[in-house]
């Protein structure tokens, strides 16, 4: 159905593509692989009109095509359901679904209609608690994965682009996408799937390709039979997947946390839990479980009632303070809430230990530069130079200067919110040594994650949460996946 | 890096350490310097006799001091995020309030406090309402704008008050030179240094672009936004002070109408000059350039006897051409 030849894509100073195929069958899920860089982003903007190709050639059902803007990337057929959320948050879930193509007579939008047409999309994808009348900026972010599904709907798309469509969904979400785009194939849709995670490849793909340095190294691979060494020695030319640094061997210190009953009403309630200097510990939930929302209340940017102590001396609400005393946060979001995109990887790092570099507010740049460069390199943030701008970084080099952030200025506790999406496999096993290492530095850290092998493998203790309580806290050695999956999806504690 | 928002620092490898410092090594301020020559040629072609005369010269300089004060504070709001359409207004209630018979029996030094202190209290009460009030800023400062204009009409009786003999030392700033140019002007360039200062080498400056690029980020690594919010429209409001005793100096009155659509000027000159009105993005630079820009053009109509109106209708084509090359440059430097 769709054909793509010798596609080349040159950006100043960078060929981000050079000479990929691929070959997508109707009714296929085609999953595309390849670590951060790799060229996955720039294809998928070239089939969505953003980026033209500077060579190749694009055939869709037989005829040549060259989507010249989104505008008409859509009019083939093709719709993309980016990494990065690209919904309106200040209008409706309908008007986002139908933006663009609005139910309009004479000019005037026919609110009613786009409603009730919005509920007919959202029903088919098996939500229909999601009210069309909603605010967008107020869904959570399953949820605006849901809505952008539907976007894509509402077009009569005939080839959907998904860019880690499961990022943001837990498990019983990915299921219902898996589902979606099992009926969406039945009717002879195609599915361009990119995914970091393995397990979900080989589960809804029919075939791989492999990108690697803006080539396809491998084209329809079968997804299933594949061996994953294969695949990750193709992506990589290591053999490296999920490793997880050796557990123990750390002297847990003092205890630099202690949660007493900590309650936000219908989010979560009477949390209870602490953490020690050294200790790796981890929060496994579903989304919407009231992971992210208790590091939040315990970092002070969330109102709560019940007790934080921050070594052994109650928290005042307010970030702050927090920051002051020696906490610190890698959110979830890493580029809307983490990072200044425009600035140097250098300012990105001190931004949390201004205060440190300065003296009557004057900044220090040589130490500030020098304590930078110190840290990239400690951490191999990639390209070495820490006067970038932080934007030109890949995802995992950028979590890595996140996490360099907090490595400054004397932390006591670190509350890392998904530490690695949206990072690819190679980058996983660097972040993860860099959690280790920030733990045997003596510092506490509280860790969420979606991926329950992520906070088994990594977490020296794990609370498991269901619908904001904790439903079991224990060793994380003593839990395996199966184990923490049955809890979270049937409640039953072990 | 000259600057933080450098993006390509090899731009300006062939300038002179001196001038890359000062941030001219960016390509979009070689831009606004090639824009200012030209004008200079024109200058020079059309009013050979007047143009490059030291009093000509002066003029300008004169012309773009008061402005140039606000301009820099004006900068500062909008790299963080915000906008204040109040300036021409709290600096005409500065000269007012500065200029009243019971402020000048203090004498030129209480003045001086007093423009000061007037122009950071009103840019206090914007910073206040928008900080903790959570109002809109181009709500928090056009109410401003209004009452602050109101409020000097009513203590001046709407009359222009005239400094008296014995406070001379306030106009002295202006009719003082040395080396030929008059005290505002090196006021002026003291701001401008200063300003550069606070907004590249302190916490203060990294924290406005942290503030205005993303306040979110800039919240969750332990920046108190709020406050530095509030201290952005104060700064705003000190240098509205400042300039309120320049035009003391250049006017020998304080006045409800002095500064009338200054805030228009200002926030034209910190477009032209490259700074996002979003925010998180910009240079004191840039600014002070567009600001040179807009004062030659006015200086240029008036020596070639020209209409004013032509005069505004050219400023309002550069703004939109200024913009239209700016955007063209972040353009080519997305990936």
């Amino acid at each position: 159905m769709l054909v793509m030849k010798g596609i080349v894509k040159q950006f100043p100073g960078v060929r981000a593509l050079d000479g990929v195929d691929l070959d997508v069958r109707a009714g296929e899920v085609h999953c595309l692989l390849g670590q951060n860089g790799a060229g996955k982003s720039t294809l998928i903007k070239v089939l969505a009109g953003v980026h033209q190709p500077d060579e190749g050639t694009i055939v869709f059902n037989g005829e040549q095509v060259r989507p010249g803007s989104p505008i008409d990337a859509i009019k083939l057929g093709f719709a993309t359901i980016y990494q990065e959320l690209d919904l309106v948050d200040g209008l409706s879930v309908a008007e986002n679904i139908f933006l663009g193509h609005e139910h309009a007579r004479f000019g005037f939008v026919q609110r009613a209609a786009a409603r009730k047409a919005a509920r007919e999309v959202l029903e088919r994808l098996g939500h229909p608690e999601i009210r069309p009348a909603a605010e967008v900026g107020r869904l959570s972010p399953a949820a605006k994965q849901v809505v952008s599904m539907a976007r894509a709907l509402s077009h009569d798309a005939r080839l959907i682009i998904m860019d880690e469509p499961s990022a943001a969904l837990a498990h019983d979400e990915v299921a219902n996408l898996f589902r979606i785009i099992r009926e969406l194939t039945a009717q002879g849709v195609a599915v361009v799937y990119i995914s970091h995670r393995l397990e979900e490849i080989r589960e809804i793909g029919d075939r791989v390709t492999v990108l690697k340095d803006g080539r396809t190294v491998a084209v329809g691979l079968p997804a299933r039979d594949t061996p994953t060494a294969q695949i990750v020695s193709l992506m990589t030319g290591r053999n490296v997947e999920y490793v997880f640094p050796p557990r123990g061997g750390r002297e847990l210190g003092e205890e630099v946390l202690r949660v007493e009953g900590l309650t936000s009403p219908g989010v979560f309630a009477d949390v209870s839990f602490s953490v020690r200097a050294g200790e790796i510990v981890g929060l496994a939930g579903l989304v919407g479980s009231g992971r992210s929302e208790i590091l939040e209340a315990v970092y002070g940017a969330r109102p709560a009632t019940g007790r934080v102590l921050l070594g052994g001396e109650p928290v005042r609400r307010g970030v702050v303070g927090t920051v002051r005393r020696g906490m610190g946060l890698a959110p979830e979001e890493r580029k809307a809430q983490a990072l200044l995109l425009d600035q140097s990887v250098t300012a990105n790092i001190t931004l949390g230990s201004l205060p440190g570099f300065a003296k009557f507010g004057w900044i220090d740049r040589k130490r500030e530069r020098a304590e930078a460069k110190r840290l990239s390199e400690m951490l191999d943030i990639r390209p070495p130079d820490p006067e970038r701008p932080i934007r030109t970084l890949s995802g995992g080099n950028q979590q890595k200067a996140v996490l360099a952030r907090w490595l400054l200025g004397g932390r006591k506790l670190l509350l890392l919110d998904e530490p690695t999406r949206g990072v690819d496999v190679g980058a996983r096993a660097e972040l993860y040594a860099v959690i280790h290492e920030l733990a045997e530095r003596g510092i506490g850290v509280l860790l969420v994650s979606s991926e329950v092998p992520e906070v088994l493998g990594l977490a020296d203790r794990v609370l498991v949460l269901r619908e904001g309580t904790v439903i079991h806290q224990g060793d994380a050695a003593e839990l395996d996946e199966h184990d923490v999956l049955d809890m979270i999806m049937n409640g039953r504690a072990a | 890096m000259s600057e933080p928002t450098t993006d390509r620092p090899r731009a300006g490898a062939a300038l002179p350490a001196a001038a890359r410092g000062l941030g001219l090594g960016e390509m979009r301020h070689l831009g606004l310097l090639g824009a200012l020559a030209l004008l200079v040629v024109v200058g020079l072609v059309t009013r050979p006799e007047n143009f490059a005369t030291t009093s000509n010269l002066v003029s300008i300089l004169s012309l773009a001091a008061t402005i140039g004060v606000i301009t820099v504070g004006a900068t500062f709001v909008i790299i963080g995020g915000g906008i204040d359409l109040s300036v021409g207004a709290v600096m005409a209630l500065a000269s007012v309030w500065a200029t009243t018979l019971a402020t000048q029996s203090y004498g030129p030094w209480v003045m001086a406090m007093c423009a000061i202190l007037v122009g950071t209290g009103a840019g206090l009460v914007n910073g206040l309402l928008i900080a903790y009030g959570r109002l809109v800023p181009f709500i928090a400062t056009l109410a401003m704008l209004v009452a602050a204009r109101g409020l000097a009409q009513r203590m001046s009786d709407r009359k222009t008050q005239l400094i008296q003999p014995e406070n001379s030392a306030i106009v002295d700033l202006s009719t003082t030179r040395v080396l030929g140019i008059p005290l505002l002007v090196y006021i002026f360039a003291l701001v401008v240094v200063l300003g550069w200062i606070l907004l590249n080498r302190t916490t203060f400056g990294r924290r406005t672009y942290a503030v205005g690029g993303n306040p979110e980020a800039a919240r969750l690594a332990g920046i108190d936004v709020r406050r530095h919010t509030m201290l952005l429209y104060a700064l705003s409001g000190l240098c509205c002070g400042i300039a309120a005793i320049l035009i003391m100096a250049r006017t020998t009155t304080g006045s409800s109408t002095h500064g009338d659509l200054y805030e228009l000027d200002a926030i034209a000159a910190v477009i032209i000059g490259g700074t996002l009105l979003t925010g998180g993005r910009g240079t004191i630079m840039g600014s002070i350039l567009g600001l040179l820009i807009f004062t030659l053009i006015t200086n240029l109509f008036i020596l070639n006897g020209l209409n004013t109106s032509d005069q505004l209708i050219a400023k309002g084509l550069i703004i939109v051409v200024a913009v239209l090359l700016q955007r063209r440059n972040l353009k080519e430097r997305a990936p």
